[in-house]
């Protein structure tokens, strides 16, 4: 925070900052973990199999409850866009804000169908039931591409003509398609589908580990950790690319991901470290690594931060953070693609998923430094792009809003989204306490109360013939 | 075509506020529905009414919100820069409330559902208050075209106590409608005879209010009040028509006939309200053509609107159909 900075600047970041970092770990749950329960849902109809059923069953319950909550704490970033960063809304709402209206339609059939879904269990025909459940999946790719797509504007502002501080004229796909779009979102998306499948592959990974290793858990950990594994290596290779994009194109966020004060060539990747006084230190350096990870010879030249104008330039605690966002998100990365390689090898070899004890305690920490991953790549953007909130045309500064006490918005938020976390998660661990009363009991499913084997014999059928004589 | 999207974004309000006010309007009822015991009936109504479609319903608030800010920016940035106290607490009440809900259906013990099911209810009230205060600032012209209005009086004043009051009340009536509709769709006619008897005070009170309200806009918005009984007349005179007929007709009448006739009055009352203020977004001194996004702007946001009503419109009936046919039940 540079001195002469606008006075709500502090609290609006926070909460902004705040309420993304809370919302984006629904996210993936909302986008991913849907396709893990159609997964689950689908071998259970194809290959008969009841636990995957009751797996897909109870999987949409966990939905119901993150998909609610995403939904509310979604809300409230649309009115924070206002409330917070008036400056930016109504200066930019006309490009800017094409991307979210295409979100909103895919917003609207992903609550229609995850309703459907998650209330057709009993009532609908078994396909027919699952087919309401695609959309819910295709609304949530559409969804993230969109909001992505708004976010990459940002980064990368296109499709405009402004004309005394107005917007003028807008070019609709030019805003849309910008060139941080492909990207980000693709970046953006796999990340929900690894976030959700180490996730929950963690959860099942921990009730292996302390005993429970039926059929219903080994299914539990099978079907998102194969998802998520497959979606590691293309992560890293979109990654790649988006790292080299972010090298050309926005060289000013470069130059805080790798730290660099000086412009040059042979330029050494260091990990971790510090920014301390305009000079790098404590970091471990790779030599030539930045250089010739972003033009394939150690002769490729990258701009320090010392390219960007005084004024503008990140203060250095806020490149550390960039630094080390960075890092963290890609070292995170590499542990889960060995973690990914070790199930894929031992499955291929052993036709069954590894069982050690050592295979599943990394798997259970996996699901916890996926979000810790999402997290900081989200960091390493936003923060990355400061001071500007629509780079080159508009500072956060200017965005900001100068009515009211953002403090008190801020305070309030705080409580309330940690009373709703807390709500959260001892509305889950409910749910895995009745399952688990459910499991213990002889006969599990026959005799579970909300709970049993979907589409079997015991009540659904038995509806289906009464609502047949009705 | 500036009017044309001024158009689809009140489309947006009005949907919302018949939607999701009766979405507001059970928790209102489940927030006066006594204690544990006594109030078992009427809230597993709600809850099992309210479950499959609030969050569809939800959305119409996103919708609103994304097009105005697209469509009308100056307009947006106005408004959120005036009325930032009762937005903020409306967005926080919306949390409140939608993780309420979720939370209580999953709770088992009597106590956790107390304390999910406060939150959720008592949300449910204050959160169209605050929406309403809101559309009373917008409507009296307290909202400058620069923003930074009064952040008190734009919201705390006649016009917009009476938008509070009304949409809490119209919710209400509208929910209490929807409810016995349900209940006698699931033949459970204790259920009918309590919801029945709530529509009728509800629609009582609306109705007595709505007077009281004319009184209070030819005093503090005379333009409004000019407009909504010259040009906005047959939609207040529809508006009453069917909230009579819908409180005549509520022990005889088909469950969806009722629905109708409960949504064609709340909906006559806010179009009224669009009818009076048309030409105008903001008071009388931001016209939506001064407002509005560039056209390319605006006919991006007509391709949405026209997607929404292939895609969206058939989805959201195939949902209400389904509840209807009760397909959507169990846990």
């Amino acid at each position: 925070m540079a001195a002469g900075d606008p006075s709500q600047l502090l609290p609006a970041r926070e909460q902004m900052a705040f309420t993304l970092g809370f919302h984006i770990v629904l996210v993936p749950f909302g986008v991913a973990f849907t396709f893990l329960m159609l997964v689950a849902n689908w071998r259970g109809l194809r290959h008969g199999d009841e636990q995957a059923l009751r797996l897909a069953r109870r999987w949409s319950h966990v939905s119901g409850v993150l998909f609610a909550v995403g939904a509310v704490s979604g809300t409230v970033l649309s009115f924070e866009l206002g409330l917070l960063w008036p400056g930016l809304m109504g200066r930019f709402g006309a490009a800017y804000g094409i991307p979210f209206a295409v979100e909103g339609l895919f917003f609207f059939l992903e609550a229609v169908f995850v309703a459907i879904y998650i209330y057709g269990w009993d009532r609908m025909r078994p396909w027919a039931h699952f087919w309401t459940g695609v959309p819910v999946v295709l609304s949530g790719i559409g969804g993230t591409l969109s909001v992505v797509a708004a976010n990459a504007w940002m980064n990368q502002p296109a499709g405009f003509v402004l004309r005394n501080g107005r917007v003028v004229d807008v070019r609709p796909l030019g805003v849309i398609f910008n060139r941080a779009f492909w990207y980000e979102a693709l970046h953006m998306l796999l990340a929900a589908y690894m976030v959700a499948g180490f996730t929950v592959a963690g959860v099942y990974a921990v009730g292996q580990l302390r005993g429970r290793r039926d059929r219903l858990h080994r299914l539990g950990l099978v079907i998102p950790l194969t998802v998520a594994a497959i979606a590691t290596p293309l992560q890293i290779f979109v990654g790649d690319v988006a790292a080299r994009a972010v090298y050309q194109n926005e060289p000013a966020k470069f130059a805080a991901i790798e730290m660099l004060p000086q412009t040059g060539t042979h330029v050494p990747e260091i990990l971790g470290g510090a920014l301390v006084n305009g000079q790098e230190r404590f970091g471990i350096p790779i030599p030539d690594g930045a250089s010739l990870l972003s033009g394939f010879s150690p002769n490729t030249r990258i701009l320090g931060l010392e390219a960007i104008p005084p004024g503008l330039r990140p203060p250095d605690r806020l490149v550390t953070t960039v630094h080390l966002a960075f890092d963290a998100m890609v070292g995170i990365g590499f542990a889960l693609l060995a973690l990914s390689a070790w199930f894929a090898l031992v499955a291929w070899r052993r036709r069954r998923p590894p069982e050690n004890r050592w295979f599943l305690r990394c798997t259970a920490v996996s699901g916890v430094l996926t979000v810790v991953a999402l997290e900081c790549g989200w960091i390493a953007t936003e923060v990355g792009r400061q001071p500007w909130t629509v780079v080159g045309y508009l500072l956060t500064r200017d965005a900001v809003t100068t009515s009211g006490n953002v403090w008190l918005l801020f305070t309030a938020t705080l409580m309330l989204y940690a009373a709703v976390g807390y709500g959260t998660f001892f509305a889950l661990r409910l749910l895995r306490r009745r399952w688990r009363a459910e499991d213990d009991r002889p006969g599990g499913g026959e005799q579970a109360l909300d709970d049993g084997v979907p589409y079997g014999p015991s009540h659904a059928r038995e509806t289906a013939a009464a609502d047949g004589q009705a | 075509m500036s009017t044309f999207a001024g158009v689809v974004l009140f489309t947006g309000v009005l949907v919302y506020a018949v939607l999701g006010g009766a979405d507001y309007g059970a928790g209102f009822w489940d927030l006066t529905a006594g204690g544990a015991e006594r109030g078992r009936g009427p809230r597993s109504l709600v809850d099992a009414s309210l479950a499959p479609v609030w969050e569809a319903n939800h959305v119409w608030l996103v919708f609103i919100l994304v097009m105005l800010w697209t469509g009308f920016p100056v307009a947006f940035a106005a408004i959120m820069t005036t009325l930032y106290i009762p937005l903020g607490l409306a967005a926080l009440g919306i949390v409140i409330r939608g993780s309420g809900f979720a939370f209580r259906k999953v709770m088992v013990r009597t106590s956790q559902q107390r304390v999910t099911g406060a939150a959720f209810a008592v949300s449910s009230v204050l959160t169209p208050f605050f929406l309403g205060t809101i559309a009373g600032g917008i409507a009296s012209g307290r909202v400058p075209t620069a923003g930074h209005g009064d952040a008190v009086g734009s919201w705390l004043n006649p016009t917009s106590l009476l938008g509070g009051v009304l949409a809490v009340l119209a919710c209400a009536f509208v929910a209490a409608v929807f409810l016995t509709a349900e209940a006698r769709r699931r033949q459970n006619t204790d259920l009918e005879t309590w919801f029945r008897r709530r529509s009728l005070g509800a629609a009582v009170a609306t109705g007595a209010f709505t007077l009281v309200g004319i009184a209070v806009l030819h005093a503090d918005s005379p333009r409004l009040f000019h407009e909504l009984l010259s040009r906005g007349l047959p939609l207040v005179v529809v508006a009453a028509l069917c909230g009579l007929a819908s409180v005549t007709l509520i022990r005889r009448a088909a469950p969806r006939l009722l629905q109708a006739l409960a949504v064609v009055a709340v909906a006559s009352v806010v179009a009224g309200w669009g009818v009076a203020q048309y030409p105008y977004l903001l008071g009388t001194h931001l016209s939506l053509g001064e407002a509005a996004a560039p056209t390319p702007t605006l006919w991006a946001l007509t391709v949405v609107a026209a997607a929404a009503l292939l895609l969206v419109v058939p989805a959201m009936a195939l949902l209400f159909v389904l509840v209807e046919r009760g397909r959507l039940e169990g846990h």
